[in-house]
């Protein structure tokens, strides 16, 4: 199903992406280095991925799964016989001076990931041409405020598995161009294909746009097509895609160039400037003399293999929204949210869910709560100290009305804070059901005192009731407000 | 069959190559000569044939992905030309990007 | 008795029994090479004290009755294609001129485990491209035989070596017959083996799909000794085969009745020097006599052979060879003065322009034009439809016979000059070795003759894949049964 995006421009952004994900092996593609992030330069690397004389690649097992898992996550085709291409051009980041790659014959195509936005404003099936699978490159360095006249290079990243995702030119605006890459990362941690972390580099994004313009007499008339590079988190790509569409229109307006009749440009996101920057000009086109690389052979899939694959991936995010909302009872929206904090949350409010009998509870103590906290502590869910058994206790001492919902909190806040039970806590805050004798008594003190309200429950209005609540907590911190007001009530009327 | 030299010019700079004027006239008489000679695979009519990237037909060869020794920064950079203890050094890139 | 006048099988059995000390063998070979390597250029590193500390060692555990391997105290002679971590691997090219790789070649580490004593690395045509060793950027190596002449290359050094007794054994490397072609110009024996045989990791890589590490000795039996050790599955190379290892050794000895050698009707014969011919034709009536079969066979592509060689090997080294760039090892110029888009595209330029030699370039320039955008389908997709085609031939062709006899090269060896200055006519010298390696199977060439001026004529049998028993076997029951392979040039002054 697809909404197109409402817009108010004179014009529809067409926009591809392509995708490049670092794999979460403990090796590299072709050899056995570690792919650890943030190792000091150059002691991550051998002979293999330095590219020296007499050196040879062998494949890495675990990367070709992850890759199929995403692929088939993807809803790609898997190819039954892939192949391996050498890229062949010259830059120091690439020492063996070409790239193994996969050009005619990537090992999987054709699939597609679908983005809905939980408040309705769009909903995008975007189209997935290929997924392959690549070794990166290593990093480049020129620190022009150093004067010198060299570049470093640092070879720890180059040979690291990439998954090189390309879709189709199917989103339609900047922001779901942004939501569509949330959903892909989500995707892609769910599956532990990939942390997909633009920050540390495992997750780069480029992205192709033009615009399709209506002419007054009902033509079409569209834009060169635009690469983007130099994006650095989904924002600036939602930043640098309205930009651009922006820049491309006024450009349309004063030179009236159209796709086809100049080449495609590269422009530069500048982020802190906001704007795209063209880029040098080549002054060849790459010519990469793409071939198979004889050093490889070729990898069979078979579907035995395939269904193995699909076993072992567990409920992709789009399903587990779905299986959860219905399962548990919980709106759309809340298990949106649940499903987007990762699996090990969605196992968290599981097991919580189960033993507080009920989905709605549970998630609202896991929304407010429990990813309030780990917000605020940048913790994972996995390094949580409450966990879903302490949890479910403290939960239901609210429900059988040992106290209410705001004492439940602090009960929660205290636990975090001291690191006791729930039981320690609330025997130490002299938390005690409040018995209806002694509630009673107290509820006739108030009545004695508050004359002004009496007269207006009595007039009809029986929320100034409510002005009582506050007085029997000071009171006694453990009365339950519903039940003092119903109390107050009740003996107001049978006054 | 005849190259064009400034063909064969651009072949040398696809293969960073410097060829002095002279080099570049012996190359193109030479390429000229070998290409023609390899031409005579033309005679042959190979439409349903299908090519031979691999003399032998062995198919996945994997590795499990388990960490082997790497080497040392000081081995790595060993044969560097120009290096700084910790990085390979090479004149500067800027601006430029390797591939698209 | 003098080491150099022992086999390999000999001179093993000899130092394991204590008749030789591994020093002695040494020091004795090490002393040849110090009188005759002026004069052949075989060497471009000799590891002296290397090699004696090794032997040393050696002697020392026998002496400590420790158990020894296979090729105790053997002098080796290794190609500088392939990758020692404790010498200079330079590919007789400027580019890699004093490079030293952190890590020794799957080969070299087998023959150490094996106990094998490397003597040091020798010299070949640059970056293994060429015919006679003259493409080296150290100088040719001369033919043992006539000094006036080249040994046949690209495994030049490695011939000379063996030829010239400074070492019992070399390992040489073949892509388009640079084991087999110097071996039948230098009266030796040299095998290719089967692709996928023997690792190649660590073997400077020229065409990745052909090359072929290999022996080449004195013998088929010395060669076996040695295939013994070096072949094996290489989980680290992803083309190596996952094949156990005959003992070669053992089975060397049966008779050879029923063995069908087939004999191709031969396109080149009139290029075949007549001398070469007639010792062809003998070798096949050795093999008559001996209980062999001969059968006329069809290698109907063969005339193919040379022009798909020449497009496939050079396509896939302007690749290989896009690493020595000079960025992070090798020769780098540093003297930039412009004239290029970017300073590091001058680096590039200037580097490789000044670090390969001329038929490096060649054959670069070649690979990069046949798989240029335009010209990838005409030439190098082309080219690989032939190989199949060809491989086709020999597939075809041994479902008739077991092995395929013939030339290893139209013409002994020719002389220094004669061929530098025609890179096709240099090409040409491969037309009988190029189609082995185009088919993946093996191939091992033996000398079956001499010419009245006194060269050594080859022969070779081919086989299908992992026939290396067979072809060992033919060879060295052809051995028996004659004695060129024992003839030794005159003394080198």
């Amino acid at each position: 199903m697809t909404k197109p995006a409402a817009t108010s421009e004179p014009y529809t952004t067409v926009i591809g992406l392509e995708v490049h994900v670092q794999l979460q092996t403990n090796t590299k593609l072709f050899c056995g280095c570690s792919t650890k992030f943030g190792a000091p330069p150059n002691t991550q690397v051998c002979p293999v991925c330095l590219g020296l004389p007499g050196s040879l690649p062998v494949m890495n097992r675990e990367a070709f799964q992850l890759a199929m898992k995403a692929a088939l996550a993807l809803e790609c085709r898997i190819a039954p016989f892939t192949k391996w291409d050498r890229k062949n051009y010259f830059y120091p980041d690439l020492p063996k001076g070409y790239q193994i790659s996969q050009f005619d014959l990537p090992f999987s195509s054709d699939g597609w990931l679908e983005v809905v936005d939980p408040k309705g404003a769009f909903a995008r099936k975007v189209g997935i041409i290929r997924v392959h699978l690549e070794e990166d490159a290593g990093k480049s360095m020129h620190d022009e405020a150093a004067g010198t006249a060299d570049t470093r290079i640092d070879l720890n990243r180059a040979g690291t598995p990439l998954c090189e995702i390309v879709t189709q030119p199917d989103l339609r605006s900047p922001q779901e161009a942004r939501a569509w890459l949330n959903e892909l990362k989500l995707l892609l941690v769910y599956l532990g294909v990939s942390d997909c972390n633009m920050q540390e580099g495992s997750l780069r994004v480029d992205a192709n746009v033009n615009l399709h313009i209506q002419r007054p007499d009902g033509s079409v008339a569209k834009t060169p097509i635009v690469e983007i590079k130099n994006m650095n988190s989904f924002r600036s790509v939602e930043r640098a895609l309205t930009y651009e569409a922006a820049r491309q229109y006024d450009e349309w307006q004063a030179t009236g160039a159209e796709l086809g009749k100049i080449p495609k440009q590269t422009r530069g996101w500048d982020d802190p400037a906001g704007v795209t920057r063209a880029q040098r000009h080549k002054e060849e086109s790459s010519d990469y003399r793409y071939f198979p690389d004889p050093d490889l052979v070729p990898v069979t899939v078979s579907e035995a293999q395939i269904a193995t694959v699909k076993a072992s991936m567990g409920e992709p995010p789009t399903v587990l929204r779905t299986t959860l909302a219905e399962r548990w009872k919980i709106s759309a929206y809340d298990a949106d949210v649940l499903v987007n904090q990762g699996r090990e949350l969605v196992a968290y409010f599981e097991d919580l869910a189960t033993r507080v009998g009920e989905g709605k509870v549970a998630s609202n103590w896991l929304q407010q709560d429990v990813l309030r906290t780990l917000n605020e502590r940048g913790e994972a869910i996995e390094a949580f100290p409450i966990r879903p058994d302490a949890l479910a206790d403290l939960i239901g001492r609210v429900q059988r009305g040992d106290f209410d919902t705001s004492r439940g909190r602090e009960i929660f806040a205290a636990v975090l804070a001291s690191g006791r039970s729930v039981a320690d806590v609330v025997a130490s805050l002299g938390i005690a059901a409040v018995g209806d004798d002694e509630l009673i008594a107290l509820c006739k003190q108030l009545i004695a005192e508050n004359p002004k309200i009496v007269a207006d429950v009595q007039g009809g209005k029986e929320q100034a009731a409510a002005g009582l609540i506050g007085q029997a907590k000071k009171k006694n911190p453990n009365v339950n407000p519903a039940k003092v007001r119903q109390t107050c009530v009740d003996l107001i009327k049978a006054m | 069959m005849t190259l064009a030299r400034k063909d064969v010019a651009k072949v040398a700079m696809l293969a960073r190559l410097a060829l002095s004027d002279v080099e570049l006239e012996t190359m193109t008489s030479e390429l000229s000569k070998i290409v023609g000679f390899v031409s005579l695979l033309e005679e042959l009519d190979t439409s349903t044939v299908a090519p031979l990237a691999h003399p032998l037909d062995t198919q996945n060869a994997f590795r499990d992905d388990v960490p082997r020794p790497s080497l040392s920064t000081a081995e790595a950079l060993q044969s560097a030309p120009r290096h700084d203890g910790e990085c390979f050094l090479v004149p500067a890139v800027l601006g430029e990007s390797g591939a698209a | 008795m003098q080491p150099a006048e022992l086999s390999a099988v000999d001179l093993v059995a000899a130092i394991r029994q204590g008749d030789l000390t591994a020093v002695q063998c040494i020091e004795a070979f090490l002393d040849r090479v110090a009188r005759l390597d002026g004069s052949i250029n075989a060497f471009l590193k000799v590891d002296r004290e290397g090699a004696l500390a090794t032997a040393a060692a050696i002697d020392a555990r026998r002496k400590a009755g420790q158990p020894l391997g296979a090729l105790a105290g053997l002098p080796v002679a290794v190609k500088d294609a392939l990758c020692t971590r404790d010498l200079p691997t330079t590919c007789a090219s400027k580019m890699l001129a004093g490079f030293r790789p952190p890590y020794d070649a799957d080969t070299v580490a087998r023959l150490r485990a094996a106990d094998a004593v490397i003597v040091g690395k020798t010299n070949m045509d640059e970056f293994a491209m060429g015919g006679s060793n003259e493409n080296s950027a150290f100088g040719p190596v001369k033919n043992p035989w006539d000094l006036s002449r080249a040994p046949g290359g690209s495994s030049g050094g490695s011939a000379a070596c063996v030829a010239a007794d400074m070492a019992p054994v070399a390992i040489g490397s073949d892509t388009g017959g640079s084991i087999r072609q110097p071996a039948g110009l230098c009266g030796i024996t040299g095998l290719k083996p089967t692709y996928g045989r023997v690792s190649r990791r660590g073997l400077v890589a020229f065409a990745s799909s052909l090359d072929q590490i290999g022996p080449m000795a004195r013998s088929a039996a010395d060669c076996a000794l040695v295939l013994e050790t070096i072949a094996g599955h290489d989980p680290l190379d992803s083309t190596s085969l996952a094949v156990d290892v005959p003992r070669y050794t053992e089975l060397l000895e049966q008779p050879l009745t029923g063995l069908r050698i087939g004999r191709v009707r031969d396109h080149y014969a009139e290029g075949l020097d007549p001398e070469v011919g007639k010792g062809v034709d003998e070798a096949f009536a050795v093999f008559e006599a001996a209980g062999a079969t001969i059968h006329e066979v069809e290698l109907p592509h063969a005339k193919y052979g040379v022009p798909t060689y020449y497009l496939i090997a050079p396509c896939e080294a302007s690749s290989n060879l896009a690493r020595y760039d000079g960025a992070h090892y090798g020769h780098r110029c540093d003297t930039l003065r412009g004239g290029f888009d970017s300073p590091l595209v001058e680096m590039y330029c200037r580097s490789r322009g000044e670090g390969f030699g001329p038929e490096v370039k060649r054959r670069i320039m070649l690979g990069t034009y046949a798989l240029s955008a335009g010209y990838y389908d005409a030439y190098y997709a082309k080219a690989l439809t032939v190989r199949r085609l060809i491989r086709q031939d020999y597939l075809d062709a041994f479902e008739r016979v077991d092995l395929i006899g013939g030339p290893v090269s139209a013409t002994p060896a020719f002389k220094l000059g004669e061929k530098t200055g025609d890179p096709l006519a240099m090409y040409l010298v491969d037309l009988y070795t190029v189609a082995t390696n185009l088919a993946g199977v093996g191939g091992i060439s033996f000398p079956c003759g001499f010419t009245k001026g006194g060269l050594p004529v080859g022969f070779q049998l081919q086989g299908p894949a992992l026939a290396e028993p067979l072809l060992l076997r033919a060879a060295d029951r052809f051995q028996r049964l004659t004695d060129w392979h024992l003839r030794r040039p005159k003394q080198i002054a």
